[in-house]
């Protein structure tokens, strides 16, 4: 197969991704999209296959089998809460198959008769560095989150100013290889100090902002692959790759809008640590936390007109999502009108929560973004927050003095009332004092969320 | 075509792709950003494309073969498991179960 031919069938694998990304606006044809993007995706392994030449052919079809079969198994069994690790994993593959392409293509191309080109080399160097700090980030996100290391931030004196140092030292190796000196331990140097780089990055971020994380390196993957097709002359790699750049910074961008954190704050600011000492500077001095039985809630949502219900990852971590659907699945039978307010950053990736609830079997349209919830909260009876926090919390409206002020929230107390399913007293993971518990209109429902929704599903059954 | 006019070339396509990238994906609802980041994970499988072709040079030593196996078999499991669980996942997003008898079902536990 002529390379005029083969480009001309990869604008089928083009073609088909862009369509899989359009059906995505409906969750009533995302599914068809999907496949549409997979089988453009085979079409892009056949050309290249026959493109190739079935040099080792074998020795494809093992390595594909057995990355295939990984995939596979690992995409089948994952739990949905474990999804953001899943996705970090395969953000980390992907990179680091880009840095392993810059690896081999600076092996390939060095020994050729006369200088590379230039653009050439800046592409080896640029995949090699952005594939291996998206690789190494991704593991260790994927280390966090699969709670192998500790979820809390772990910081150590000079980090910024140590990755700063490191980073850009590292541009300047990938400068020197592009401009002149071309040996290819400069690029192990890039590759090693990206995958180091990409660590230190990393580890100090705690598990709630991992969202932003997780997008950033998204859009890093993407735009190592994509930089990868300047180094192949492969337009499937440039543009599949870009769609995935633009995707990943998009999020990255929505992500810190939710948390209220500009991108320059993200990147090298005290990511992740909305510290202790704003923790002191919480506005309510207290009064008084008003605390319900089962049964006074159970009559509160039996009788309303309109509840709706705020999960945060809270409710994920106790499994309740379930319980959470029988019990408005109840209450619709009784006539109530139920639906569900989310909440940007619920969940450890963005739309995390979304997926956990329609897994337990919510139907999407009772699933509101956060535009469309506040609205509705003045004409709601009852305002159920279940494992959520900051995310209902005014301060972030009222107090300029609060760590998370000017984040944008669901306002949960524009409702009638509002009860609050929380564990205990004890601030949250931030550690942020919340004023919505002393509003006279919130009642508090102590204990295990999971054993709390059962108990109100059996109350409200009894009334 | 000239080497430089190849670049030229895809640059321009880089830049119209990315876009393209932000047009398309600013459609996406929030409800679909977890499938969306899934998704895009998987396409950027494409990876495997590339991994592809260096492991079809490899008859140029043992270097390149044993960097191009590992690519591919990062890039398949990219592929693979990015297109298998974003399937999995939007399969789930339902308007409305099918009908079934009310929660009435199960025991209720603990009495009021």
């Amino acid at each position: 197969m002529s390379a005029k031919v083969a480009d001309l069938l990869y604008l089928i694998p083009i073609v088909t991704f862009i369509v899989a990304l359009r059906f995505l606006s409906n969750p009533a044809h995302a599914r068809k999209g999907n496949q549409i993007g997979a089988a453009g995706m085979l079409v892009a392994i056949a050309v290249t296959w026959i493109r190739a030449g079935a040099g080792s052919w074998w020795a494809l079809v093992i390595a594909m089998v057995i990355g295939g079969g990984f995939g596979a198994v690992a995409a089948r069994k994952v739990r949905m809460t474990a999804m953001p690790q899943m996705v970090a994993l395969f953000n980390g593959v992907g990179g680091g198959a880009a840095a392993l392409i810059a690896l081999a293509e600076l092996h390939r191309v060095l020994p050729e008769s006369g200088r590379p080109h230039i653009d050439v080399l800046v592409a080896i160097a640029l995949s090699g560095l952005i594939g291996a700090i998206s690789f190494a980030g991704s593991m260790i996100a994927f280390a966090k989150l699969q709670e192998l290391i500790g979820g809390r931030p772990i910081t150590y004196p000079g980090q910024n100013v140590g990755n700063i140092v490191l980073l850009v030292a590292l541009v300047v190796f990938a400068i020197t290889l592009s401009a002149g000196v071309q040996d290819q331990w400069l690029l192990w140097v890039v590759v090693i100090g990206g995958a180091a780089f990409g660590i230190l990055f990393v580890l100090p971020i705690g598990g709630a902002d991992m969202p932003v994380v997780i997008s950033l390196l998204n859009a890093f993957t993407g735009l190592a692959v994509a930089i990868g097709g300047f180094e192949l002359e492969n337009n499937v790699l440039i543009v599949a790759g870009m769609l995935v750049g633009a995707s990943g910074t998009l999020l990255t961008m929505l992500m810190g809008k939710a948390m209220n954190r500009s991108i320059g704050n993200l990147l090298f600011g005290a990511f992740g640590k909305v510290t202790a000492e704003a923790a002191a500077v919480a506005s309510g001095d207290g009064g008084t936390v008003r605390s319900a039985s089962a049964e006074d809630v159970a009559v509160m949502l039996a009788y309303a007109q309109k509840v709706v219900f705020v999960p945060g990852y809270g409710l994920a971590v106790a499994q309740a999502q379930h319980d959470v659907r029988q019990l408005a699945d109840l209450l619709e039978s009784k006539g109530v009108e139920v639906s569900y307010a989310i909440h940007p950053v619920a969940g450890r990736m963005p739309g995390h929560m979304n997926v956990l609830l329609a897994e337990a079997n919510v139907p999407y349209p009772q699933l509101k973004e956060m535009d469309e919830a506040n609205p509705e909260f003045t004409r709601t009876d009852v305002a159920v927050v279940v494992g959520a926090n900051d995310v209902v919390n005014p301060d972030a409206r009222a107090n300029q003095g609060s760590p998370i002020y000017g984040m944008p929230i669901l306002n949960v107390d524009d409702a009638q009332a509002v009860v609050v399913l929380k564990r205990s007293m004890n601030p949250g993971f931030a550690g942020i004092e919340n004023p919505l518990f002393y509003n006279p209109k919130t009642v508090m429902l102590f204990g295990d969320a999971k054993e709390s929704i059962t108990k109100l599903v059996a109350d409200v059954k009894n009334l | 075509m000239s080497h430089s006019m190849l670049l030229v070339f895809e640059v321009t396509i880089l830049v119209l792709a990315i876009f393209l990238g932000f047009e398309v994906i600013s459609k996406v609802p929030t409800l679909l950003h977890t499938p969306l980041m899934s998704g895009t994970n998987a396409i950027h499988g494409i990876v495997v494309a590339g991994a592809m072709i260096v492991l079809a040079s490899g008859h140029k030593g043992p270097f390149v073969w044993v960097i191009g196996f590992l690519a591919v078999v990062l890039g398949s499991a990219n592929v693979v498991g990015g297109f298998v669980v974003t399937d999995r996942m939007l399969q789930m997003f339902r308007k409305r179960e099918p009908a079934k008898p009310p929660a009435a079902a199960e025991d209720g536990k603990g009495d009021s």
